[in-house]
């Protein structure tokens, strides 16, 4: 038998309903201690209960990392406070990096009803985008359609660059914008005042608030895309008459092209001269024009701009030549300079870490000379003890700059060399299995042309790279009369660029022979 | 020198009676400790309590003042024997470790000293790392409260609740003899809040003091047929006073309405979520006044039998909320109440999921079905049925990558890890088993190196099947810090013991680099306070080592992957042991930062390097991340059409290691790589020679334009 009576069901407390319920997913090392600090010192300082916490430990390597506080009015009596957010329960959320918005809505932290979410645009790509051979970069895009539809009220601004830009660090712009979100009931002065209070850099801190605050208020000012000219008007190189004379009539055969096809050929022209020379340039115009012909305007010239990006890029390989070119321009130094403030009286050091191996050296020897070489262990073996170890080249010293600035001057050599026979021979059989296609099997001409995105790389990765192309085309062969041998050969091309050992294209590749 | 100091805090301990103490829940214990006489401090860091070790260390001078003392423990057992100085004396002592790793560590020691029984009061702070952010496997501490027979206190998780805990724990400890284990949960550890303060006190009996009188009892000792009378007197005595001292203090605690149809049982540590549960129920107000009687049970162990029973009486079902499993308390309680014949309907693991954390989700979830079921007509109409549909959200599950934690920017660890890998990739896979610290990170991705860690220290004592070698000789790593946590016998000696014919990689970072930074034997800094610069290899050759190979930079990849390529093949029959030594570079660039700020604002010649990737010889296949992970070097996509994919880059986060341009080399991955060392305030001589040599470099790069075309757009 029950003694007690059954209780009142009583209204929620509305003094509940004061609570502030903050979040801040960060990752470790972003500063998310200081700014948690800052706003509890904040909340205090007005008067209001608070309370912070956070998971500390191996999570702050690195890792995804949250912190977590509540606060209420100083007129209610001891508010118990929970140490960890809820789903569905959350006021506010600041997210310091993009992907960790994106953490923060899979977690149900990011609700209509309730939620300002304040987020960094810009990313600080986790492990697993990085190490694809392709482009594993997750896509901003989709976390911001959903941010869109899940927050309340939405802050989506680059607080990183906002925050470097002034010299100070990203926990300053979220609080600041934390201040022009209006999402907590203090006033801007209050959220300064407990910068301050911190005392550490606080006047970069200040700059990097204010920076944050107009964000917050007023949105990212667009991106002002007007700045440089449309491709097609770009570079009136600068350059000897002669030469000038012959880029300008490689412009006008450019020019004298399909229209969908010119800007993607424009790129690839330039590629191609600044490797070799004009002469290089007219050879790579040529090579386009014979698939342009073949090419029809109901297909918006996809063959064609996929050939002129893919031959320019199979036409400027990398060999020793052009590495020492790039790496002697002035137009390098500049960038280098710029990129480590190299200003009011510093000096810089530039060392270049490089390790040729008999293969390089080989590659630019006359072709026939090479090829006798090549196929010489005994000769492999000596080239190798003389040259193969790395190299650490000073290139702003006048030793290690004369060096290089000899090997990039070796241009005028560079057809006669192995190396560039190698590369022609490829050239030319893969783009005969291309026209092979034509013009019955235009897809699969494309899909040919775009294998080429596989092949990258130096030494053994060139190598690594060299063997997935073959494999992949090895498998169009096998489905090219098929009616669905394009997408396969596509889906044969993503795999490849999944991941390093071609573990996944090695799967790809027996369902292809599965069936074909 | 630990991660994060604690010096500017640490002056709150001084806080005397009529102040009151903001800060977090580790400065909170540290103050209660001094205001509860304690005469001694000890502990080995950990998560989360490594904050505690390091406000001790921080708040040395102050423990001195009061003739307290502190020593940073070996390791967790070493921690727990010190306690042994409560057992005859009449001293206070507190120690403190993470659970439940430290205590499995500590339970030799804890067994005996429970068995022992103390004169003094013993306490055991234990930082519980279950749930969100755990780096360790998911097991309770309660195990060893219930199989030693100490007591365990899970205090609410506010300031004043676990102040007030230390006293208690203290006199408990006092009151029925027995060791007690002050449990905080890992957000416990960094809450933040007050509580009113009272004077420091010092210990009554300073361990100073007692040295002068040392004291002495055989009956205490772990010997037949003492050890016989321990047990009676465990069950006798001690604990029917614990129960006694329990009750009389009223350590747990009641809220609600004193009757009622339904009841709630929680553990101190998981108040706050169940309120907040409560609260959103509308069964509770903001300040927690409840109308669901709720019993909270400070102390977990022992259970005070009628209190339990007398909470339940003339209650239809309770509910038991338990974290984690298995639940003993749950069938502590259900024996209770089968044994006094109730018919109380027991709730708790059913309701809730037997394992994992309780987060608001699970818990609001869990009191929803409890009231639903059990008194419905509680519930407010609203959320009873609840109007607002849930939002229907894309998916980004698949979006959104996971972000485990990793080797920090420059860290020294790497080019170990991508070393092996390198080793590896050309001579195939070997067995490798890790340890506890940074260097676990190697078993993630890009490196996937190591296949078990089997404890702190214990990563070669764990490939001690494979001792005998074969073919392709096991590999194991171990830290600096578990190497002298337990290592050096039970891995190292243990290799040499057995003639091992198999390779350890020592991964010396100069610091417990995991645990926040704390010195070891092997630190090479200077500490006023502990004996440091102890070399590794001098403790290998007094075990017995005789193939050492001891590498002073970590960074140099070549020499690194020759070196473990030469333990792989060498001739030598028995253990290898490769010290691969570089400091931590969080660690140093606290210390070295602001010293080369300061450097360069007096106009001293500075130099700072940073590496970068020139992005026209980038060809955009990422080889080299996948033997690197660093956090600055990351991609960027460049506005150029005839390129696909994006390009590696190297951020201003760089601390300029080299480890990036090393591996490139060593591998031969490709010439994009540079090192660009800012000289900072040159000398005079320095700036005219370079003048010189740009003038020089400037009129090559002229001639050279000169000759060919030069186009000045984007993606040249």
């Amino acid at each position: 038998m029950s003694l007690s009576l059954p209780l009142e069901a009583r209204p929620a407390d509305p003094a509940l309903e004061g609570i502030i319920k903050l979040a801040i997913l960060a990752v470790g090392g972003q500063g998310g201690g200081v700014l948690t600090n800052w706003i509890e010192g904040l909340a205090r300082s007005q008067g209001y209960h608070c309370q912070a916490t956070s998971v500390a430990g191996v999570a702050q390597r690195t890792g995804a990392t949250i912190y977590y506080m509540e606060m209420a009015p100083g007129d209610v009596a001891a508010p118990v406070f929970s140490l960890a957010p809820s789903a569905g329960d959350v006021d506010i959320i600041i997210a310091a990096e993009m992907m960790e918005a994106g953490r923060a809505i899979i977690r149900g932290f990011v609700t209509p009803d309730r939620t300002t979410l304040i987020a960094s645009t810009h990313r600080m790509l986790a492990v697993s985008e990085k190490t694809v051979p392709g482009d594993g970069m997750a896509s901003s895009e989709e976390v911001k359609a959903a941010a869109e539809l899940a927050a309340q009220k939405l802050v989506l601004a680059d607080m990183d660059t906002a925050a470097l830009k002034v010299g100070s660090v990203i926990s300053a712009s979220l609080f600041g914008a934390l201040a022009g979100s209006g999402a907590l009931p203090f006033e801007r002065v209050a959220f300064e005042e407990a910068i301050r209070a911190g005392g550490k850099g606080v006047e970069a801190s200040l700059r990097a608030f204010a920076a944050g605050y107009d964000l917050a208020k007023n949105g990212e000012e667009p991106k002002v895309e007007a700045a440089k000219p449309a491709r097609q008007e770009i570079v009136r190189p600068a350059g000897p008459d002669m030469a000038q004379k012959a880029w300008a009539s490689l412009e006008a055969k450019v020019a004298a092209l399909p229209e969908p096809v010119r800007e993607m050929a424009r790129a690839g022209l330039q590629k191609v001269v600044d490797f070799q020379d004009t002469d290089y340039g007219a050879e790579y115009l040529g090579r386009l024009e014979s698939l342009v012909s073949r090419d029809s305007a109901e297909k918006d010239y996809e063959l064609s701009r996929e050939a002129a990006k893919y031959i320019a890029n199979a036409m400027a390989y990398d060999d020793v030549i052009r590495v020492a070119d790039l790496k002697t321009r002035s137009q390098r130094f500049d960038r280098i300079e710029t990129e480590m403030q190299v200003k009011d009286g510093k000096l810089m050091h530039l060392t270049d870490y490089l390790h040729p191996r008999a293969e390089e050296i080989v590659g630019l020897l006359p072709e026939k000379m090479g090829r006798k070489m090549e196929n010489d262990p005994v000769w492999m073996n000596r080239i190798d003890r003389w040259f193969n170890r790395g190299r650490r080249i000073r290139t702003d010293s006048l030793r290690g700059f004369a060096m290089l600035y000899f090997l990039g001057g070796l241009r005028g050599w560079r057809r006669k060399t192995l190396r560039h026979r190698m590369e022609q021979d490829h050239l030319e059989s893969w783009l005969k299995m291309v026209a092979g296609y034509l013009p019955d099997r235009y897809a699969m001409a494309v899909e040919t042309l775009r294998c080429r995105r596989l092949i990258k790389g130096y030494s053994d990765t060139h190598a690594r790279g060299l063997s997935k192309f073959d494999k992949v085309l090895a498998g169009a062969r096998m489905v090219e009369n098929r009616n669905d041998g394009p997408e396969w050969v596509a889906r044969l091309r993503e795999a490849a660029l999944k991941d390093e050992k071609g573990t996944d294209l090695d799967g790809a590749l027996k369902t292809v022979e599965s069936f074909a | 020198m630990a991660e994060r100091s604690f010096k500017a805090e640490v002056e709150h301990l001084r806080k005397g009676t009529g102040d009151t103490f903001t800060g977090e829940g580790i400065l909170a214990i540290t103050k209660a400790l001094l205001e509860n006489g304690v005469g001694y401090v000890g502990g080995y860091q950990g998560a989360p309590i490594s904050h505690l070790m390091d406000v001790l260390a921080d708040a040395e001078d102050l423990l001195g003042e009061l003739g307290i003392r502190f020593e940073a423990n070996a390791s967790e057992a070493a921690a727990a024997a010190m306690l042994a100085a409560s057992v005859h004396y009449p001293i206070r002592g507190a120690v403190t470790f993470k659970g439940s790793v430290g205590v499995n560590v500590a339970s030799d020691a804890l067994a005996n000293l429970a068995s022992s029984g103390v004169n003094g009061g013993a306490l055991v702070i234990v930082g519980e790392d279950y749930g969100e952010g755990s780096s360790i496997m998911q097991e309770r501490s309660y195990a060893f409260a219930m199989k030693s027979q100490f007591w365990l206190l899970d205090p609410r998780p506010n300031l004043a609740s676990i102040v007030k805990s230390v006293g208690d724990g203290f006199a408990l400890s006092e009151a029925s003899n027995s060791p007690v284990m002050l449990m905080v949960r890992i957000r416990s550890c960094h809450v933040t809040g007050r509580f009113e303060t009272r004077d420091n006190v010092p210990p009554p009996l300073s361990v100073r003091d007692a040295l002068s009188s040392p004291m002495r009892d055989f009956k205490r000792v772990v010997l037949p047929p003492m050890s016989y009378a321990h047990e009676h007197d465990k069950i006798d005595n001690r604990w029917p006073a614990a129960e006694k001292f329990i009750l009389e203090n009223r350590l747990n605690e009641h809220f609600g309405p004193e009757e009622g149809k339904v009841g709630i049982v929680c553990l101190g540590g998981i108040y706050n979520s169940v309120i907040r549960a409560l609260q959103r129920l509308g069964l509770a107000d903001i300040s927690g006044n409840t109308s669901i009687p709720l019993h909270v049970l400070n102390v977990t162990y022992p259970l005070v039998k009628s209190e339990l029973l007398e909470f339940c009486a003339g209650k239809e079902a309770v509910l038991m909320v338990e974290e984690g499993q298995p639940e003993f308390i749950e069938q502590q309680l259900g024996a209770m109440l089968y044994k006094e014949g109730r018919t109380t309907k027991l709730e708790g693991k059913g309701i809730f999921p037997r394992a994992g954390e309780y987060t608001g989700q699970i818990m609001l979830d869990g009191l929803d079905t409890f009231v639903r079921q059990y008194a419905p007509e509680l519930l407010p109409g609203k959320v009873l049925a609840p109007n607002a549909p849930k939002p229907e959200l894309p998916d980004l599950s698949k979006t959104v990558p996971i972000r485990p934690p990793g080797f920090c920017t420059g860290c020294p660890e790497r080019p170990i890890f991508a070393s092996l890998k390198m080793v590896e990739q050309e001579v195939g896979q070997h067995q490798i088993t890790g340890d506890i610290g940074c260097h676990l990170f190697a078993c993630l991705p890009p490196f996937e190196i190591g296949g078990s860690t089997m404890g702190y220290g214990l990563g070669p004592a764990s490939n001690a099947a494979f001792d005998g070698g074969g073919e392709r000789r096991a590999i194991s790593i171990i830290g600096d810090g578990g190497f002298w946590h337990n290592g050096l016998s039970t891995s190292i000696g243990n290799m040499v013991f057995n003639k091992s014919d198999s390779v350890a990689i020592i991964v010396d970072n100069y610091y417990s680099a995991a645990t926040g930074g704390q010195d070891i034997p092997s630190s090479r800094a200077k500490n006023k306070t502990k004996s440091t610069n102890n070399p590794i290899t001098k403790a290998l050759q007094g075990a017995g080592v005789k193939w050492i190979r001891q590498i002073d930079r970590t960074y140099d990849v070549t020499r690194m992957r020759e070196t473990i390529r030469e333990a792989l093949t060498t001739e030598y029959d028995g253990p290898k042991v490769i010290v691969a030594s570089s400091e931590c570079m969080l660690n140093r660039q606290r210390r070295e930062k602001p010293q080369r700020n300061k450097a360069i604002a007096g106009g001293e010649r500075v130099e700072v390097a940073r590496f970068g990737v020139d992005q026209d010889v980038c060809t955009g296949d990422h080889a080299c991340i996948r033997l690197s992970g660093c956090p600055s070097l990351s991609l960027k996509k460049l506005d150029d059409p005839l390129r696909d994919d994006p390009v590696a880059h190297i951020d201003q986060s760089c601390v300029g290691c080299g480890n990036c341009g090393e591996v490139a080399d060593a591998a031969i991955l490709c010439p994009s790589f540079y090192e660009a060392k800012v000289v900072h305030n040159p000398t005079g001589f320095e700036a005219w020679y370079a003048g010189l040599r740009t003038r020089i470099i400037s009129w090559l790069q002229t001639r050279r334009a000169g000759s060919r075309l030069t186009f000045t757009g984007e993606g040249v």
